[in-house]
Order: structure tokens, then sequence, then C-alpha cells
């Protein structure tokens, strides 16, 4: 906002371009530097290095035949039409700008827009088309450039319901593919339907007598891990924490070789889901990295990041409801305790460990 | 009664303003251009431009209008005039553009602070060219921003068949005077200069300021003052006040408390956003009534710079965000970021201002670092590492 007489910037060439959709209804304004249309196609007709009003008036027509030709807007298959609407003038921190206001025809109400954006991009490969688009009362941007000459927008917002469900999927998707985690959590879940026995100074493990039991000390490990992890990936994904990427995805990999370890030499019985939610933590900003990667939307961040959690605890839930009645069902058995438990144990250790090299010494292992 | 019914319609009018309007008037004007059809500069970058636009392949005319807009992007500190040169050089893209071209986009590149490209341009146009004095001289120059003081030195040695010996002895004295050996250098090019003065006024200039900045790593404020003063005067003589000269000279006299003759040296500089780093810097050290107004203008030149995604003057934006708006964590952002293009004197300054307001010494290492490894003089900035070391746990 300038008063007459305020300085000026030296800046490099940016235009301003917002567009408004609203149903089949598309305006648009354009803020062009006046300084860009004189270099491009001449506006100071009687050379006195000013240029008035009138000068402009009688390019408005050029200005808009020049600008609108180098700006293209698609919902479909032919470009829309674009007719400018009107002129006016407006200042912005570096000097005077035309303000070219026009409509396009799209036929009919765009559901996404293709816009292609050239201009002043042959005379000055440094000028930015600064855009804005606004319609149901969110708004996008997009920066135009030589490299990124084109921006495709989706105007129609998504549903909080498809939100919901498109970020849900991600995390049920997301918590199946990630190994370290559900290894993690499958560590220290395959001795819940077993009991910790301390018997003349050695410690092992025993059936555990009731269903319910097993059940309760699952619930208990699941929850903590859950709120630890919703915890910090909702901090992270809201920028209030950030922890290197490394150190995250090191302590991970090692908190999976200490839960499978736990399960040959135990340590930990019945608190476990301390365990469960000390590491929990970490493991939210993994979730966090990967929420970062999808990129969540401005307009509508608690939704998506409220989704993405619920499907990774229902993507858990999953994985848990399948283990434990098989689990249960084969507690007895020494296939379970040997094999399953200990050498299961060992096995997601030693692939833990190798992990966790990886990531801390930046080394590939599995190519 | 009356005189609030004015201001406020004032203030009412003034924010209607802001948002765009159909001027009242045909006379009105809107715009005030760089140059009258009829200036003799405005003329000649007319029949550059037609010339090249006659022939785009003609690689020297392009060259010859691209440097033009680089000159005058320097001498204004406007960079649209940077885009308008690579637009020109726009044919040749690869490494194996002509030399003219090559040594023309190096500079360009290094206006935008993109020093490792321009480094490869330059090498490439001295392998071709090795008596081509100008990149040589760059190329040195672009050493020293990146504080690499060894390969400085040896392209000042490169120098010495082809250029005079005031140029290479400046030019080993811009090193030399980093790296401890501030007062020897300063004497030694003094002495070369008074027996071997430069014909060319814009050299002279040149040689001057490098003579006031040594002066001022040796800790002699006044003589560092009468340096600047005659460069300033000297550019004046040649047309315009150098914008690099002022923005020394500026934080010279803010270093030493007399922000009040800042206000009057950079009157009217308010373009340049350098300039207006120091203005505003001065405002704000005085009480001036434009200190507000001149920071947020500058928050909003940066703010403006990072959404189109060019953050070229992170030194500055630190001193900003910790004078102006009183943002230690951020100056300190931004200060670790700038370090990490350009490592001259006064980026380190600024990491270690920076450092010590935000309360994180070890933040600063890397400039601890560089004044250990350079052994750098000022006595400023040994007393800022002094608190920083003595902070430290």
């Amino acid at each position: 906002m300038l008063v007459a007489g305020a300085a000026r910037a030296h800046k490099p060439s940016d235009s301003y371009l917002s567009i408004a959709v609203d149903g089949a209804r598309i305006e648009g304004q354009w803020d062009i530097a006046l300084r860009d249309l004189e270099y491009a196609i001449g506006l100071d007709a009687d050379g006195n290095g000013e240029i008035t009003w009138g000068e402009l008036r009688a390019k408005h027509d050029a200005i808009a035949a020049y600008a609108l030709a180098r700006l293209a807007l698609r919902a479909g298959k032919p470009d829309c039409a674009l007719k400018a609407t009107g002129h006016l003038f407006d200042e912005h921190s570096d000097g005077g700008y035309a303000v070219l206001r026009f409509a396009a025809d799209c036929g009919g109400d765009p559901g996404a827009l293709e816009a292609r954006y050239g201009l002043f991009f042959d005379l000055d490969p440094q000028h930015r088309g600064l855009a804005r688009f606004t319609a149901g009362g969110a708004t996008q941007t997009a920066i135009f450039s030589p490299e990124r000459p084109t921006h495709r927008v989706e105007l129609v917002a998504p549903s909080a319901l498809a939100t919901l469900l498109q970020y849900g999927r991600e995390g049920v998707w997301h918590i199946w593919i990630g190994f370290d985690h559900v290894l993690f959590l499958l560590s220290l879940l395959l001795p819940a339907v077993l009991v910790l026995r301390r018997e003349s100074g050695a410690r092992s493990w025993a059936s555990v007598g009731r269903a319910r039991d097993a059940f309760w000390g699952v619930l208990k490990v699941v929850t903590a891990f859950t709120v630890a992890h919703s915890i910090t990936l909702s901090a992270a994904a809201l920028g209030w924490v950030s922890l290197p990427s490394r150190l995250v995805e090191s302590v991970i990999a090692a908190s999976v070789v200490l839960a499978a370890l736990n399960n040959v030499r135990p340590l930990v019985g019945e608190g476990r889901w301390m365990v469960a939610f000390g590491f929990g933590l970490v493991h939210g900003f993994g979730f966090a990295s990967v929420l970062a990667d999808l990129g969540l939307p401005d307009e509508a961040l608690l939704l998506a990041l409220l989704g993405f959690n619920v499907g990774v605890e229902l993507g858990q839930l999953a994985i848990v409801c399948v283990f434990l009645p098989v689990a249960y069902a084969v507690r007895e058995t020494s296939i379970y305790r040997h094999w399953v438990l200990r050498g299961g144990s060992v096995a997601i250790a030693v692939l833990a460990a190798l992990w966790f090299v990886e990531r801390a010494f930046d080394v590939r292992i599995f190519g | 009664m009356k005189r609030v019914f004015i201001v406020a319609g004032w203030m009412l009018v003034a924010t209607v303003a802001a948002a765009p309007r159909i001027p009242g008037a045909d006379a009105e004007i809107l715009e005030r251009l760089a140059f009258r059809r009829s200036d003799p500069a405005a003329q000649e970058l007319r029949a550059l431009r037609r010339a090249h636009l006659a022939a785009p392949g003609d690689a020297a005319a392009a060259a010859r209008l691209a440097r033009r807009y680089f000159e005058l992007a320097s001498a204004e500190g406007d960079p649209r005039y940077i885009g308008y040169a690579e637009a020109a050089l726009r044919p040749w893209p690869g490494a194996d553009a002509p030399t003219e071209v090559l040594l023309v986009r190096a500079l360009l590149r290094q206006y935008r602070h993109a020093f490792p490209p321009a480094l490869e341009d330059l090498a490439r146009v001295i392998e071709r060219d090795p008596a081509n004095r100008e990149a040589m001289f760059w190329r040195a120059a672009l050493y020293l921003v990146g504080a690499d003081y060894d390969r400085a030195r040896a392209e000042c040695a490169r120098m010495e068949p082809v250029a005079s010996r005031l140029t290479v002895l400046a030019c080993k004295s811009a090193a030399d005077s980093v790296t401890g050996g501030a007062r020897a250098a300063y004497d030694a090019l003094a002495a070369l200069m008074a027996a071997e003065p430069p014909r060319d006024p814009e050299f002279r200039v040149w040689v001057v300021t490098r003579l006031g900045e040594m002066a001022q790593r040796s800790g002699d404020d006044a003589r560092a003052e009468r340096h600047f003063r005659e460069a300033l005067e000297g550019s004046k003589a040649l047309g315009a006040a150098d914008p690099f000269v002022l923005a020394a000279y500026a934080d010279l006299l803010l270093d030493l408390g007399r922000a009040r003759e800042v206000l009057e040296l950079l009157r009217g500089r308010e373009r340049s956003d350098i300039l207006l780093v120091r203005l505003a810097l001065a405002q704000a050290a005085t009480g001036d009534a434009g200190a507000a107004a001149s920071a947020r203008a500058l928050r909003d030149r940066f703010e403006d710079a990072a959404r189109r995604g060019d953050r070229l003057h992170l030194q500055e934006e630190s001193r900003c965000l910790l004078a102006l708006q009183k943002d230690p964590k951020r100056a300190l952002e931004a200060a670790r970021e700038n370090w990490k293009t350009q490592r001259e004197p006064r980026d380190a300054r600024v990491l270690m201002e920076a450092a010590l307001a935000a309360g994180d010494a070890a933040a600063a290492r890397d400039a601890l670092d560089w004044m250990a490894r350079t052994g750098y003089e000022e006595p400023r900035y040994r007393a800022l590492a002094e608190r920083l070391r003595g902070g430290a746990k």
C-alpha cells in the first residue's frame, strides 16, 4: 500500500494474477507492471520518460490482446475464450501496474482448470506469474515460471468426508507397508498371549490363563503405541516439533531391535505398554515424514491429519485382529514359543539391526 | 472536529487508493521510467537491442547488449535488467557457448548469487583465453566471496603477465587483508597507488574503496572514512554514487554511532534493497519518523522475494530480522542459510551477531572457525567472537 511519494522498490519482474471461479462464471484480474509493458510493447508515446493515464488508455486494446494471447485456461478440450472486461490501475512495491480484468468462458461448470502462462518469458526469464485461484471459498496459489509454465487447479474442494477417506486410506496403507512399525508392534504383541514367570531365579514364558488377560495386555500395548504416535505425528505435522529424519529412522530401527530382543531375553513383561508408549513417540515422527511427502491441504489440515491418524489406527487394528486370535489359539504349542516367539524375534532383531546400520550410518545394505 | 474529519477522510482515501482504481485525469503520471527516449543511454540501448533483434544468432551483439544491461543492473541495483540480459543470451545455454557469451553469463550468474555456475563459466573462459584479465579478476573476486583465499591468490598471480602491477597487488591485498595482514596489505597498496596512479577513473574508485576496507579491517576507522568519502566523490564525478561504496560507508558510520549522517547519505536511495536496509537501520537507531515505514517496506520486499522463490539478500534479511523485527531466531536461520552461499567477513559477522542474540553460540561455529582460520583482525569482529566463546558452554 503506497501513498504517492513513498519509495518504490527495485525487484525482478512479477505479475499478479487472480482467478475467481463461481460455478460457470470465471473472472480474472491481472496486474501487469507498466515497466514491463513499456519494454514489451511500448507505452510512452511521447517519449518523455513518463507514462500517463492517457498514454495507457490508448494502449488498452493492445495490452489486452498481448496479455490474453499469452494466457491459456482450459477446463476440458478447447481453450476457454478470454475477454477483457475492464482496465484499471494499481500500485505495487516496485511501481505502477496496469490492471486487466477479464472473463473466461469455459462452456459450463469446470471441475478443474489447467492454466498455461507465457507472459514475458521470452523477454525476461526471471519474470514470474504469481497466481491465486479462488473457488468455493478455498484459495490455491501457484507460481508460473519458464520452468513451470503450467499449473492444474482442482476447483471443487473435496467434501470433508472425501478428505477423511482419502487420508484415511493413506494412513491404512502406510502402516501396512511400514514394516518397521508393524514389526515393532508385533514384537511387543507376540508375548501378549503368554505370561512372564519367574521360576527359581530364571524368567520364562508361560501361557496366559484367560483370553481376557491376553486381550487386556494387547489393548494396553496398542493403545499406548497409538496415543504416543498420534501425539508426535500431530505435533510434527503441525510444525510444532521437528526432529532430523536420520535420527528418527535410526531410533525406530533400534526400537524394533530392542522390542524383539526383549522376547528372547525378557527384561520387560507387564511394562511393555510403557515401551510401546516411549518408542511410539518416535514412531510418530516417522509417520509425520510420510505425511509431509503426501502433502497436507492448507484448507483441510486438521481433517486430513485426523483422517490419516484414524487410518493408521484402523490399519493397526486390522493387523492385531488377525494376529491375536491365531496367537491365542497356538500359544501352547512349542512352535509358537520356540519358532515364532524366539526364532521369529531373533530374525526380526537381525533385520532391524541391519536397518539400524543402514539408517544410522547412511549406507545401503538392502539394494 | 473538522481536523478529525480531514484526517479520517485522508486515511479512508489512502486505504481505498490501495485497491485498483481508474485514474481521474489523462494527464496523471502513473509511472516514471528510467530513461527518456532521447537520453543517450536510452538511444544506445535501443541501438544495441535493434542490432541483437536483427541477428539473434550473433553472439557478439547479444553479449554486448547483455553486458550493457548488466552494467545498468549494477549501477542502479535493479535486477530486472539481469532478466533482459539473460533473454539475450538464451540461444547459447550450454557450456559450449561462445567465449564472450560465457563471460557475460558468468557476470549475470554471480549477480544472482549463483556462484558455482559462475565459476564454471569463468573457468571455461580462462581455459580458452588464458589472457582474459576480466575473467581472472572476477574469478578471484568470487573465490574471495567463498572464502577460498589460496585460490584467490593464485588467480591474482595468474594475472601478472596481463595486468598492471596495481591490479595484481589490489587483488592480492584483498585476500591478504582478510587473512591477518590488513595493515601490511594497506601500506603496500597505498604506496603503489601513490607511485603508479591508475589512469582509469573507475578503477581508481575501486582501488580507493579497497583501501577503505583494508583500513577498516586493520582497525583504522578514520582512514577508512577518508577513503570511502574519496571513493564516493570519485564515483559521483563519473555519473552516480556507487551503491556498493554507499553501503560500505553507511555501515562504517553505523558502527561509529553516526546514524544521523547515514540518513543524509542515503536520502532518496530507497529503491535499492541493500541501501534501504542501511537507511532503515539508521532510522531505527535515531528514532526517525520514517523508521516504521522502512521496516515494513523491507519486510514486504523480503516476503515478496520469498514468495517468488528468490532469497538473494539473506545477509540483509538477517540484519533486518535482528535489528528491526527483533527476531533473533529467524535472523539466525537466515544467517546460517546465507553462509551456505557466501562467506565474506560481514557474512560471518551477521552470523555471530544473530547467534549471540539468539543465545546459541554453537550455531556460530562456522563463523568462529573462519575467524580462527583466517586470523581476521577487525577489532569489532574479535570482540564478537570473544563474547561468543566466553558464553559457550
